[in-house]
Formats: structure tokens, sequence, C-alpha cells
């Protein structure tokens, strides 16, 4: 599941992609639902008499208060929040100003376009390189007859479980040159002469840190290709078998089409989590995402706008306008999965 | 599945791809762990080699025990998250309950609302979120930290406790109606322990995420009383970038208790990620 969660923590939230799944069926069947809902409760005589069943508010009220009072609202107040400015010690509405500001003005405009395209990169980073290697793994984990295989899947799942902080500085302690560790083991294998800092150097810091986050990661799309592939009927399998088509083939024109909308979530909870990353590049580069701003992401550009750092004072309204922009780039993000991608991936029910 | 298809050169191919990336998933973990236990001098001289009799030194462990208050930090972690995962839980489950048991007016509105959270990170509010602990005077408090986190364990603890407890016999319940059971015994004594599954997984997934935050405890909570675990490990390491043995010992001391749990627990949490399709 990312999710991360997102923010919600990534991996909380990425984990459970399998059941997200079902969450589509729930958005478009809602309205049909509710309708049928509500005939099903006119018609029956018993319902129209029931008083009003306290029980149901108990049960939900402290969840919807909660998540009610800390997230939606605050969510909306950061979107209102966009469009005031604080002069002279008071909240003024000045309408898009801080858009003209975000967009307009060279002090914000360079950083935040530099941040969107950095993060554009990271996001494709991880398309690149995440998926096919989870793809590849979660293959070789459900062959039949595998030993081991659940240490493997322990294993490699490790990474995920971590902290940014741990990983963000223990790659930074392994990449370093006073260290070492990278260029000995590039000895090894007799390539010693491509090793450079790569954190420390613009051209490829930003590669660098998609790779470890990469390799932070890769345990969610390796489980929830794993957890798909098992979910494919041994008769499926053996129809094919029957006609021939066993390895190679039977992977890229049996497996692949059926485990492709688990590909598509993968991508769309990959795309929410890296939007709103930021404590990989905080940990292992700084809130100044060095060097010259080359990891700069949303994240850490929200970070110094509205916190402050250093020389910079911390503004919560342009803050605010840039956690607008993050909140538009997520929700189209979802809308084209929900409406364009989802709905031409064809799900086969077994 | 098929045996046709397994082949010894396939299987050992297999094992071949499969054991290289287990070593690029465990190696950094590796040489952050047994450098931590190494003087100063050996960790410079021979970085790749596990610690001897001559070279073992558990001096950066002393460094950090006597610098930073890990002690605390790793209380305050242990109170937010647990705090965090009771409410998730236990308001989870009774939201979950309301909605598949009952039909009422809004039901499916009311899920799909809950459901809103698990798509939209809850970081996009936290201008308002600081401005709310601002004005209520929760800023470097646990609190703070407790009730957002609750709030972003919610939704999918609500989404995915919702499909489990559908899956209750309404026969159970309808007899414990007959017995005169109240709806709220019903719901402690007959659901609960029969979800009990379904609350481990999410249990997982939601204490994972909450242990290795760094950006609310940075910004809601960064006094030395309040510091998490990440922060204040983070913090440490910010200080003592140059004294690499308390650097190595605080990313093992980070380390630990989270692999110690994982080993513990793993075979729930892959459980749980795959239930979708093991059945």
């Amino acid at each position: 599941m990312i999710l991360t969660l997102h923010g919600s923590g990534p991996v909380g939230v990425r984990g459970n992609v399998v059941r997200l799944d079902a969450m589509k069926a729930f958005y478009v069947h809602a309205e049909l639902d509710r309708d049928r809902a509500e005939t099903e409760h006119m018609t029956a005589p018993a319902a129209s008499k029931r008083p009003f069943r306290w029980h149901i508010a108990i049960f939900l009220a402290p969840a919807v208060l909660v998540y009610t009072a800390i997230m939606i609202l605050p969510l909306f107040g950061t979107l209102q929040l966009a469009l005031f400015r604080n002069i002279a010690q008071s909240q003024v509405f000045v309408g898009l100003d801080n858009f003209r500001t975000l967009f307009g003005d060279p002090n914000w405009s360079v950083n935040f376009w530099n941040a969107l395209r950095n993060n554009v990169w990271f996001f494709i980073i991880h398309m690149l390189v995440q998926n096919p290697i989870g793809v590849v793994l979660a293959a070789l984990l459900s062959s039949p007859k595998l030993h081991f295989s659940a240490f493997y899947r322990t294993a490699i799942f490790i990474p995920t479980i971590l902290s940014f902080v741990i990983v963000g500085f223990a790659w930074k302690l392994i990449l370093s040159p006073l260290w070492g560790v990278a260029p000995n083991l590039l000895d090894l294998i007799g390539l010693k002469s491509l090793f450079t800092p790569w954190l420390g150097k613009e051209d490829y810091a930003l590669t660098t840190l998609g790779l470890i986050s990469v390799w932070q990661f890769i345990g969610i799309p390796m489980m929830l290709i794993y957890a798909a592939l098992l979910s494919i009927p041994d008769e499926v399998i053996e129809a094919a078998e029957c006609d021939g088509v066993t390895g190679m083939a039977q992977f890229w024109k049996i497996k692949l089409p059926l485990i492709l909308p688990a590909i598509g979530i993968i991508s769309i909870l990959t795309f929410v989590g890296n939007f709103n990353a930021f404590d990989l590049i905080y940990s292992a580069q700084g809130a100044l995402a060095g060097p010259n701003y080359s990891t700069d992401i949303l994240g850490t550009f929200l970070y110094r706008a509205f916190f402050g750092f250093q020389l910079q004072v911390g503004d919560p309204n342009m803050g605010a306008a840039i956690a607008t922009m993050m909140f538009l780039i997520i929700l189209v993000g979802v809308c084209i999965y929900l409406f364009l991608i989802q709905t031409r991936l064809r799900r086969y029910q077994f | 599945m098929s045996k046709a298809t397994v082949s010894l050169p396939r299987s050992a191919a297999a094992h071949a791809v499969l054991l290289a990336y287990t070593v690029i998933a465990l190696f950094p973990v590796f040489i952050i762990v047994i450098n931590s236990f190494k003087s100063r001098n050996a960790i410079f001289r021979t970085p790749m080699a596990p610690p001897t009799t001559e070279t073992f030194d558990l001096v950066g462990y002393r460094t950090v025990l006597a610098q930073g208050d890990f002690l605390q930090y790793f209380q305050n972690s242990f109170i937010v998250t647990v705090a965090s995962l009771f409410f998730v839980l236990l308001f989870g489950a009774m939201a979950a309950f309301a909605l598949s048991e009952y039909r009422f007016r809004g039901n499916k509105l009311m899920g799909l609302y809950l459901a809103l959270g698990i798509m939209i990170p809850i970081r996009l509010a936290t201008v308002a979120i600081l401005q709310l602990m601002v004005a209520s005077g929760l800023v470097n408090t646990l609190t703070a930290l407790i009730l957002v986190y609750t709030a972003q364990g919610l939704p999918l603890a609500v989404f995915i406790l919702t499909e489990f407890m559908s899956g209750v016999s309404d026969d159970l319940k309808n007899a414990g109606r007959i017995d005169g059971l109240s709806e709220y015994t019903i719901f402690f004594r007959l659901v609960l322990p029969l979800v009990r599954p379904a609350m481990a997984t999410v249990a997982v997934f939601t204490m994972i995420p909450i242990w290795n935050d760094l950006w609310f405890p940075l910004i809601l909570a960064p006094s030395e009383g309040t510091k998490t675990v990440t922060l204040g490990a983070q913090m440490f390491i910010g200080q003592y970038v140059t004294n690499w043995n308390a650097v190595l010992a605080a990313l093992s001391l980070a380390i630990l208790p989270v692999l110690i749990l994982y080993l513990v627990f793993s075979r729930q949490l892959i459980r749980g990620i795959t239930s979708g399709a093991v059945k």
C-alpha cells in the first residue's frame, strides 16, 4: 500500500493498493447504489417507522470529527489562505495575486519551475526503474516451487520499512568519497574510474536520489505485482500451456495483460508519493536541496517557503499557494488515472 | 501451477537474480551496522570488514547515549505511535462497522468522503494545521502529533475494515440481537474479535509511516522534550556529521528496533499485502 502514504506515509498508503482497486467500483457505482438504498429505505415500512438510530451517529462521530477537523478543514483552510496576504499584520484578500507572484516574480518562479521540473524527473526515474525491476522480481518470486521465496520477499522488503532519515544518511555515507565504500566496491569490478561524488554534483545528485528512493520502495511494487500474479487462476495458465504458450511468451501474452491494473495502481500511488516527497531530500541534502538547488522538489520548496530557512523568512500564504499547486497537480494526476487510464484497462473477473 | 515450466537452469537463474537483489537491498544496512561497532581507524581503513576483537569499539554508542537524549526520543515516538494506532483502530473500526452494518441515507457518500484522504496527502494541509495547533496551544505537544496521525491513518483504516466487516456473518449478529444484546455489545464483543486479523494488518500499515515520519515532528513538535526518534536522529546526525562513530551508532540505533519489529511481524505484513490475492 503508500502510499505514504503518503505523507499519508507512503508506505502506509501504498501497501493497500489491492483494495484501492475496489475503490473504483465504489466511485462509479456510488450514485447508483445510493439511489437504490434510498428506494429500499422508502419502500420498507419498518424503516420509515424506525426512530433515529443514535448508535449509527455514535459509531461514526469520532472518526468523522477527527478526520474533518484535522484533515478536511485544514486542507480547505490552506487552499483559502493561498488567496490572502499578510499586509500590515492583517490578512487581506488578494485573489490570485500569490499565484501571480509564484509564476511571475523571478524570485519565486525560477525556484518553482526548477522544483517542478526536478519533481517530474524524480517521478520519471521511479516509473522507468522501479516498475520494471518490481515486475521482474515479482515474476521470479512467483515462479512455482521456488525455494526460499519467503526469505527473498522478507529481505527485499526491508529497506521499505526504514525511515527516510536512515536511508538518506546511510547512502550519503556509502557514496561519500571520504569513506570509500563506493569506490572500493567499484574497484572490485574494475570500474573505479567511474566514481565521482554523485550526491555532490549538480548533474547527478537528483538522479542518484531518485535511484536511492527506488532502492527504498522497490518492495511495494514487487509485493503488489506478486499478489496480482498469485491471483491469476491456475486454469488460465494451464490453458495457455495446452496451447503451447510457455516461458517468456506466456509472461508477455498472458500474465502481463492480467497484471496491468496492478501496475496502474502502483503508478498512481508512486505519482502521489513523489509529488509530496520531502523527507529523503531533506535528510540527504538539507532544506536547501543542494548542490545549488539541483535536488529541490516541490516538498522542499514548500518547506522553505512556508517555514523559512536561514535567511529566508517563512511566508504561510506563499506556502499555501505552493501547497495548492501541489494539490492541483495531484488532483489532476488522480483524475487522469481514474477517468482515462483506469477505464481503459481491461479487468478480468475470475 | 504446472511443473512443466520448471527446469534446473531456469530456477538457478531465478535464484541468482533474487540473491543479487537481496544483497543490494541488505548491503547498505549491513555495512552501517557492522561499522558502528568499530573504532574510528578501522571504519576508514577496512570499511568492508566485520569488527574483529582488535577493531571492536563501542565509542560511537557511548557518544550517542551521552549526548543525545535518545531514551526520551524513543519514549516520545512510542507514545505517539501507540496512541495514534489505538485511536485509528478504535475510531476506524467503529466507523467501518457503521458503514458496513447499517443502511442509512448518505451511507455511500460518507464512505466516499472518508476515502478521499487515501489519495490526497494530509501534508498539503500543513499550513492550516500549524495555524490550528498554534491557535489551540498544541504546538510542541505530543497531542498535536497524535491528532494529525489519527486523521492521517483513518481513511485507509475505515476503507479496509469496511470490506472485512461486511464479510462477518449476519446470522451471528442477528442471533446476538435476538438475545437482547445492544448494538454496542454486538460491535465490541462479537464483531471486533472476528476482524482481529484485519486490524493487525491495518495496524502494521498505519504504524510504519507514523514511526518514520519526519515532516510533522519537524513542523509541529521540534522542541527537545517532544522530539521523536526520527527527528532526534536527523538532528543529532546533522550536528555530529564529522563524528563517524557517533553517526553510525545513531543510525544503527534507529534501524534496529524497526528491523526487529519487522522480522517479528513480517508474516503478518506480507500476508496483509497479498491477502487481496491469496484466498
